[in-house]
């Protein structure tokens, strides 16, 4: 090493190795790097202390039920037969139905804008699509209960007239208008509608990045723009999609001021989404926490707990996804 | 992560297949070939299938068929339409090109599906909300007076707006120093300890609004036996606004480019000097767009707020004490929860046009500010350079 350091004349070969090269820093730049990583930490330990919190306060319900706690149907506090089985499952439900929807508008949005919007319209589509996702959920609400579910039961209707068959449209209760009302499948779709900008933005950035050598070479093998797209950009924005998807299931588990203008609350898992029903974990906690006695408030920390604990593992998992599928393609912007 | 979008633009507009057909003439002599995208059998065939689509679904769905509903007629039309456009377009090309024009119709129709929605949120409550906005008591007066079923031109919003104001303006102060700190530090230092923070920061982004309010109601209330104020409120909103700002302002810092930073450095200042006085001026309109464009999201989050504001119908101007309502908490409360009369539903709606007005202001704010990497100037900013060099 000592000899690497001094430059001495390049006579000897053995000697030419690289030099280790020793960057000062100054108190100031130690004082200010130091306090960037504080704010940084700062973070994780938000993150933590959320986690921290709400396990704290969550004891006595897990006293009370512990595992019992996951599997039991019916939120009676007194009698100590609560549990989040039919809420969580219900949640995911109402998950699932908005990402059925989103996925593909929103993959397909995101191939409209990228791929075959004019440049100029392309741009006020893109701010189009941050206004979306500006968009108070309150707003989407209102629209949700006022406009989409008295227009939507009709619809409802059709489907489980002429798809009944299948077990989710399966409708058992009788053709009555209110009996659609206040559905599962009402709330996946105004929730679809906030899971649309998240998956659009992302993907269509992963899009854009698709290598212009490859597009070109699709085109020179007489390629036209659709099989382009599907040898060339879908399959580069592969892991950016699924990446998208995951990130916009986690804002479906997470909605909370839509589904509770839509539901009304049952407790028991059913998954035929078309008839009136339907629960969340948020939707517990909006309308119960404020009325709850102190055992309560600890059993609905608990469902924020477990709620929070997994979309905060579908959303690192899904940032991980992301990240891995930006990085390499561009290493300054995004 | 919505600001990223603006920026990348400048990045891929001219890079879309279509620039490759351009000639390389680079005498005047040469005439640019202009690719038509639209020809006219193309437009004819489309509109054709339109048309031929909602005459059959017309027939088989208002006449033959018992089907019924507006949203399921114009489902079967769109079905119906894409069947006849590929049928049409089969007659006229062969089967590559259909299977092209087919997928260039049903993804343009995914965009213009969205346009309508996010048209259709928008003015549905504008036009909701017009009667009840019309009358200045919507603007001066609280809700103190007014009862379920007082006219519209007693009471109104003003209590609530002054709590959005109050509150956003709070948690802005809170939030913002720390994620943009956060987003200098993930930029400009990195190392080990980066990696998880952005995770961390990405996952929060999408994180269940209402876990903030639940997290701020454990902390604040049960813990350190404070009561609900407008001060919980825009704590709970700081939490939600935190890592949407961050992650925008990183990736805002990160297209500032790298010559700079070495330019400045190579100068013999700093990191600190070259953090300052370089890199955060140069990504200031971006920066105050992802400021901008944060404060538009958290002044429409109900779920954080509505556990730890309270609910009131008064005026309060005090953050730090006694229940201060909100715009979004108006919404929810006299929408959905109090015993809904026409009445609170217009008021309501009202609401609802002050705060997507704001949004809308703060979104056109966010546009403005910056929207173009660093360093590139809107189109005003080179009219006044142009003009300041004519005149010297």
């Amino acid at each position: 090493m000592a000899v690497a350091l001094t430059p001495g004349p390049p006579s000897a070969p053995s000697d030419d190795r690289p030099r280790k090269i020793v960057a000062s820093v100054s108190r100031g730049d130690r004082i200010f790097r130091f306090g960037l990583r504080a704010a940084g930490l700062t973070v994780l330990i938000i993150t933590g202390l959320i986690l921290i919190f709400l396990l704290l306060r969550s004891f006595t319900a897990l006293h009370a039920v512990g595992f019992r706690f996951f599997t039991t149907q019916s939120w009676f506090i007194s009698t100590n037969q609560f549990g989040i089985a039919a809420l969580l499952s219900l949640t995911v439900l109402i998950a699932l139905i908005a990402l059925v929807i989103a996925i593909p508008v929103g993959v397909a949005t995101a191939l409209f804008i990228s791929e075959y919007a004019p440049p100029r319209l392309r741009r006020s589509l893109i701010a189009l699509i941050d206004l979306m996702a500006a968009i108070p959920s309150i707003i989407i609400a209102l629209f949700g209960l006022y406009f989409v579910m008295p227009r939507i039961l009709g619809f409802d209707a059709w489907l489980s007239h002429h798809l009944g068959f299948i077990p989710v449209f399966h409708f058992r209760l009788a053709n009555f208008p209110g009996n659609y009302a206040s559905s599962t499948f009402i709330a996946g779709v105004v929730v679809s509608v906030m899971v649309i900008p998240i998956i659009t933005s992302l993907s269509r950035q992963v899009f854009s990045q698709a290598p212009q050598g490859e597009r070109e070479a699709a085109y020179a093998l007489g390629s036209t723009k659709w099989g382009m797209i599907r040898t060339v950009v879908l399959p580069y924005g592969r892991a950016g999609v699924i990446g998208a998807s995951m990130l916009g299931l986690g804002r479906a588990l997470g909605e909370t001021i839509a589904v509770s203008f839509i539901l009304s609350p049952i407790f028991i898992f059913n998954y035929h989404v078309l008839e009136s029903g339907g629960n969340s974990v948020t939707f517990m906690i909006a309308t119960h926490l404020l009325q709850a006695g102190s055992k309560e408030i600890s059993a609905l920390m608990l469902a924020g707990l477990v709620l929070f604990a997994m979309t905060l593992g579908i959303n690192t998992i899904a940032a991980i996804i992301i990240n891995r599928s930006r990085s390499g393609a561009t290493a300054s912007a995004d | 992560m919505v600001t990223q979008d603006a920026q990348s633009v400048a990045a891929t507009t001219g890079t879309g297949p279509e620039g490759t057909g351009t000639t390389a003439g680079s005498q005047a002599a040469e005439r640019k070939v202009r690719i038509v995208r639209v020809s006219p059998e193309g437009a004819a065939t489309l509109l054709g299938a339109a048309l031929g689509a909602l005459a059959l679904v017309w027939v088989l769905y208002e006449r033959v068929l018992p089907f019924s509903g507006v949203l399921g007629f114009w489902l079967c039309w769109y079905v119906a339409f894409l069947l006849l456009y590929a049928g049409m377009a089969r007659i006229q090309w062969d089967r590559r090109d259909v299977v092209n024009k087919a997928t260039t119709v049903g993804l343009a129709t995914a965009g213009i599906l969205v346009l309508l929605v996010v048209v259709g949120t928008d003015l549905y409550t504008l036009v909701r909300g017009a009667p009840a906005v019309f009358h200045v008591s919507f603007f001066t007066q609280s809700l103190a007076f007014a009862g379920p079923d007082s006219p519209l031109d007693i009471g109104g919003v003003a209590h609530a707006a002054v709590g959005t104001l109050e509150q956003i303006f709070l948690g802005t102060l809170l939030a913002v120093p720390l994620a943009v700190t956060t987003a200098v530090f993930l930029s400009e230092v990195g190392g080990a300890l980066a990696r998880p923070v952005r995770i961390i920061v990405e996952a929060m982004t999408a994180l269940p609004d209402i876990i903030a309010g639940l997290f701020v109601y454990a902390l604040f209330i049960l813990t350190l036996g404070l009561q609900k104020s407008g001060l919980a409120a825009a704590l709970a909103i700081a939490v939600t606004m935190l890592p949407i700002i961050a992650r925008a302002s990183e990736v805002v810092l990160r297209l500032v480019p790298g010559t700079l930073r070495e330019a400045s450095l190579a100068l013999g200042s700093s990191q600190w000097r070259t953090v300052w006085n370089v890199v955060l001026p140069t990504a200031r309109p971006g920066l105050a767009t992802a400021i901008v464009l944060g404060m538009a999201r958290g002044i429409g989050e109900t779920a954080p707020v509505l556990v730890v504001s309270g609910l009131t119908k008064e005026f309060n101007f005090n953050p730090l004490s006694g229940p201060q309502v909100s715009l979004p908490l108006f919404i929810y409360n006299y929408a959905h929860i109090e015993g809904v009369t026409q009445q609170y539903v217009a008021r309501a709606f009202g609401a609802g046009v002050a705060l997507v007005v704001v949004v809308l202001v703060l979104f056109w704010i966010a546009r403005r500010l910056g929207g173009s990497t660093p360093g590139e100037l809107t189109r005003q900013q080179r009219r006044r350079l142009a003009r300041q060099g004519a005149r010297t």
